[in-house]
């Protein structure tokens, strides 16, 4: 029992309540905020270290003990994405105190805010299976909170259609908890895992299933991702970033949870089905992204499209994907926040979202584009970028078990990618403004915005020419995941 | 007595998805709130439901017999308080999105994806749905002393 494990809700909850009660007081809440998130970064780091020396964090509360008490066991996946998630926090906080499509600030936004953080901090912390259930209620509730309080039109149309597509996961994810507790008696990862292995096949596939169908809809996997890019477009910039990089990887961490961890190895037909289904998400995320001009749409349909290739990497069952599945997440999560929080800068310089309606920027602001490539090339897969090191992983792993047909389609979705990067950089960067009277506007307030997405692009920049550690970390973590 | 749950289950979940497919905003909440209903009937079923003796392991044994197990109930009542505080959610949000748009016909409320005009090239949103822009020179004019 470790008061430590319970840090990456605990901290934040903390920090949810102080901000409501200083709602009045913006000066003093966004201290506090700052304060919180510094705070639970401190705890994620002793996470992350307690982590990798083989001593996870663990917390079994209420006086029950293992399996039967609800459980929080932080080994190296679940820290590493806590982690990841505080650096994202501190990214969004410090985006929002720039002049960047951070406009207008409800008293309630940071509330709302941190209690993402809650939800993504305890699915990522929580060993039970309700549990988790309860924390996805957790972030559905604040982030169509924070969809809904700009009060827009189309903020509140794209809350309705997140907030009723959602509900259906989470009601199929009910029902699906309730099936493993009726078959195996269990809510805990641990004590599910034993059960399982006693269970026939056909109720294994069954059980599996129905919790992968949940899963898959909040990950955003095709067939079922229309509720991400008809909602994300509307948020403001730094809380896009945040939803970017984190709510749909909680999502793909229950499945890597659950058919990597709980279930390994689930019967068969399900990874190829996976796999099946992490090709299609690819593919049709793409294609929606290659069709759009608005540079937050196309943005979104790449999260759709990355996050089939995270589930490649589950798909192919195997210790190597596992860990190609959680270095390529960790590097997609700072990558697709940076591009997010980047074209709202270029929103703030040239005025609007849409490719048509912008241009000049290359000539006024050249190092912005160098700052925009970084994540975009990364994006794509250019070595030596991050993005190149994940894409090998996995891709490595799958031409080893010899899924040609998966590896074209990864290949040519990078292709594809690069196209809508590209067609970005020409519209925004390289041709000229349409408008011949534009002149980059001089009363901008960017300093925060720079700080957080220079911030993030070294990060890249450091797993991109050093990944050897996070490469051996997601080898660890891997090895740590099957064994029940 | 399972197969009548069932059968009740079913029922409430087809009404659900039946409303929830309407074009009508307030319907469509009311059947996700027969959906919960239908989800934490299913999850209520998966402790034993057809008998009311106590739930308590007798002296000497480690496993509840001929019982109801108590925690699904216990997971149906968590379900119902976030079910519920779902709903009320919902139902503010829909009234003020009826309020906003002047309508209550899903196909009509397009705000945030624009149906397409031009069969090639997506549509523009409009400055209405974006965010307003600080705009390049918004500074105040200096005053000519």
């Amino acid at each position: 029992m470790s008061a430590l494990a319970a840090s990456p809700v605990l901290v934040p909850l903390v920090t949810v309540v102080l901000t409501t009660l200083t709602q009045k007081q913006p000066r003093l809440q966004n201290f506090l905020s700052f304060l919180g998130i510094a705070l639970f970064f401190g705890c994620a780091i002793a996470l992350v270290q307690g982590a990798h020396r083989g001593f996870p964090v663990q917390a079994v509360f209420g006086g029950w003990g293992s399996p039967f008490g609800i459980e929080f066991f932080i080994d190296r996946t679940s820290a590493a994405m806590i982690l990841i998630t505080t650096i994202m926090g501190i990214a969004s906080l410090v985006f929002m105190l720039s002049d960047a499509d951070t406009e207008p600030k409800h008293p309630l936004l940071l509330p709302l805010l941190h209690g993402v953080l809650v939800g993504v901090g305890g699915s990522f912390a929580t060993a039970d299976l309700f549990n988790l259930y309860v924390w996805f209620e957790v972030m559905l509730i604040c982030a169509v909170g924070l969809l809904s309080i700009g009060g827009r039109i189309d903020q509140l149309d794209s809350a309705f259609k997140y907030f009723v597509l959602n509900i259906f996961g989470t009601l199929l994810l009910l029902i699906a908890i309730g099936m493993v507790y009726a078959a195996t008696g269990h809510l805990n990862f641990t004590g599910i895992a034993q059960a399982a292995t006693q269970l026939s096949p056909w109720v294994n596939t069954l059980l599996i299933g129905g919790l992968m169908l949940a899963l898959l809809l909040k990950a955003g996997a095709f067939p079922l991702f229309a509720w991400l890019p008809a909602s994300y477009h509307t948020l403001p910039a730094p809380v896009l970033a945040l939803f970017a990089g984190l709510l749909t990887k909680v999502g793909v961490y229950a499945v890597l949870r659950s058919m990597g961890d709980i279930f390994a190895p689930a019967p068969g037909v399900l990874y190829e089905a996976l796999g099946w289904i992490a090709a299609g998400t690819m593919l049709f995320g793409v294609l929606g992204a290659a069709y759009h001009w608005d540079m937050r749409r196309i943005l979104a349909f790449h999260i759709v499209s990355q996050i089939g290739y995270i589930l490649l990497g589950i798909a192919l069952a195997s210790e190597a994907g596992n860990a190609a599945t959680l270095f390529y997440t960790l590097h997609h999560i700072v990558v697709k926040a940076n591009l997010f929080l980047i074209v709202a800068m270029v929103w703030r310089y040239t005025g609007d979202y849409d490719l048509r309606k912008i241009g000049g920027l290359y000539k006024a602001k050249p190092w912005l584009g160098i700052l925009f490539l970084i994540p975009a090339l990364s994006l794509v897969g250019i070595p030596p970028l991050s993005g190149f090191w994940s894409k090998l992983l996995i891709l490595q792993e799958a031409i080893a078990q010899g899924r040609v047909a998966w590896t074209v389609i990864a290949l040519l979705v990078s292709v594809l990618t690069l196209y809508s990067m590209v067609k970005i950089w020409m519209e925004a960067f390289w041709k000229a403004h349409p408008e011949p009277a534009w002149t980059e506007p001089v009363n901008t307030r960017l300093g925060p915005a720079f700080a957080a997405t220079v911030f993030l692009a070294i990060i890249t920049l450091s797993i991109s020419l050093y990944p050897q550690p996070l490469v051996e970390y997601a080898q660890a973590a891997a090895q740590t995941l099957g064994v029940r | 007595m399972i197969w009548l749950l069932g059968l009740v289950v079913w029922i409430v979940a087809s009404a659900g998805v039946y409303l929830a497919f309407s074009k009508d905003v307030f319907r469509c909440v009311l059947g996700l709130a027969l959906m919960g209903s239908a989800a934490n009937l299913i999850l209520f079923a998966s402790g034993r439901i057809d008998v009311m003796n106590p739930a308590v392991v007798p002296l000497g044994e480690t496993v509840l017999q001929n019982a109801a197990n108590p925690l699904p109930q216990a997971l149906v009542l968590t379900a119902i308080v976030i079910g519920f505080a779902l709903v009320c959610y919902s139902l503010t949000l829909a009234l003020r999105l009826i309020q906003a748009s002047s309508t209550d016909d899903l196909q009509a409320l397009r705000m945030a994806e624009p149906v397409p005009t031009d069969s090639v090239k997506p549509p523009y949103n409009g400055a209405a749905h974006e965010p307003t822009w600080p705009g390049a020179q918004s500074l105040p004019p200096k005053e000519v002393p």
